[in-house]
């Protein structure tokens, strides 16, 4: 990571840096949006996304980029969704385990490893 | 026979609800019996099966293409319209680098070109599957339609395979439908003349019947039923049919050499001999059908 990212999206069960991490991407519940150095929360939901035909992971990187983040937190992240978010320069991290704000912690100390590509294929 | 009757060749949809209701089965057997007669079009684009039962020579392969779009990078304004016209998540807005297609999930509807309002998107002729038409000595016809691996539109390929020229003129063209009751489905039974739905005699063939059958009444094919993998005493398709006025065709019994026969990549009629009476006689109970339909309907 060159610089420091702000706005972080975390895949989240449900809102609030307590909720526990959800470990897919295009069909996550919600993200919880993290600004970290305000230390201020959003919620932004995945709703109508969740059950999409297809293409939920590409329309779920078009929300995510909709909230202005430069990286993404998240358990599995596929092929389409990638390449949308690696084009738009948004950075991926790994974490399938734990809550928003132990994710957030590490994040800061450098300890989640960043995808250089997808890690999971095609409707995973 | 009138004039007029003899003109318009009638198109019959086999369908069901369920996957593995017999579909192919009964397709197969119905082109088998009533080979002067009909030609059939494998519509089960994802997983075309009626040629493993039918053997005859390739007559004529050609590709089928649907129009997708290319974005002309230097015109677009990176508003993202066309974004949020795709109703298939077919293409993404990813920041300073603009507008990426994701082609394998077009359903080539055209929305994003429509609405573009910088004339950016042209839409390019790309491959998404195959026709084949095969043609035996015995009078029938099969095309098949088959949707690429990775694409995700099969009623673009269905409809090309519907509309494809038959190599000669006959009453009947049958329509091996897909699975399901979604957008394949109703791109197969779409002004059909009628609809023969499958069902096996089991609770989840009676669930998948209800779909299929509301489906066909939606898009107003009439209807009638061909009951497979009968077993006596088991009426629940029976008493569901007479609830709903629909009336059963056939019944087909369950029986191990039948399953032994299609299995060996035989058919229906190899191992039922008899059978195939019947199931000249259904083609024109379906023909039967359609009049009384039309009569009743002015």
């Amino acid at each position: 990571m060159s610089t420091n990212p702000r706005r972080v999206a975390f895949s989240a069960t449900q809102a609030g840096l307590d909720a526990s991490l959800d470990p897919r991407f295009g069909r996550c519940s919600c993200w919880v949006i993290l600004d970290l150095e305000s230390g201020a929360v959003e919620l932004l939901n995945n709703t109508d996304n969740k059950g999409a035909e297809q293409g939920a992971g590409i329309q779920a990187a078009q929300t995510v980029l909709g909230a202005n983040v430069q990286a993404l937190v998240t358990g599995h992240c596929g092929p389409k969704a990638f390449r949308v978010l690696q084009a738009a320069g948004v950075a991926v991290y790994c974490a399938e385990e734990g809550t928003v704000r132990q994710a957030a912690e590490r994040l800061q100390a450098g300890q989640l490893p960043q995808l250089s590509q997808p890690d999971v294929a095609s409707h995973w | 026979m009138k004039t007029s009757e003899k003109e318009r060749p009638l198109q019959i949809a086999i369908a069901s609800g369920k996957g593995g209701a017999g579909k192919t089965s009964v397709a197969v057997a119905l082109l088998q019996a009533n080979a002067e007669r009909t030609r059939l079009v494998d519509c089960d684009v994802e997983e075309p099966d009626c040629h493993l039962f039918l053997d005859a020579p390739i007559v004529q392969k050609k590709p089928v293409t649907q129009l997708i779009p290319h974005i002309l990078a230097d015109q677009c304004r990176h508003c993202g319209r066309c974004v949020r016209a795709c109703q298939f998540n077919a293409l993404a807005l990813a920041g300073d680098s603009g507008v990426m297609v994701f082609t394998e999930l077009c359903h080539a509807c055209g929305a994003c070109a429509q609405i573009c309002p910088a004339g950016a998107i042209e839409e390019v002729s790309t491959p998404v599957g195959e026709l084949i038409q095969r043609q035996s000595e015995k009078g029938w016809e099969l095309v098949t339609g088959i949707l690429s691996v990775g694409h995700a539109a099969a009623p673009g390929v269905i409809s090309a395979a519907r509309r494809e020229t038959p190599v000669r003129p006959v009453p009947f063209t049958l329509l091996d439908s897909p699975p399901g009751a979604a957008c394949s489905l109703v791109t197969t039974l779409r002004d059909c003349d009628f609809a023969l739905l499958v069902a096996e005699a089991t609770p989840f063939g009676l669930h998948d019947l209800e779909l299929a059958m509301e489906t066909s009444k939606k898009l107003d094919v009439p209807c009638a039923v061909v009951v497979n993998r009968m077993r006596p005493g088991r009426t629940l398709i029976q008493d569901f049919c007479k609830v709903q006025g629909v009336p059963i065709l056939i019944e087909i019994p369950e029986k191990r050499e039948i399953a032994e026969s299609i299995a060996a990549g035989g058919s229906l009629l190899d191992a039922e001999p008899d059978l195939r009476n019947d199931f000249r006689n259904l083609l024109d109970k379906c023909k039967q059908m359609i009049n009384s339909s039309r009569a009743a309907h002015g």
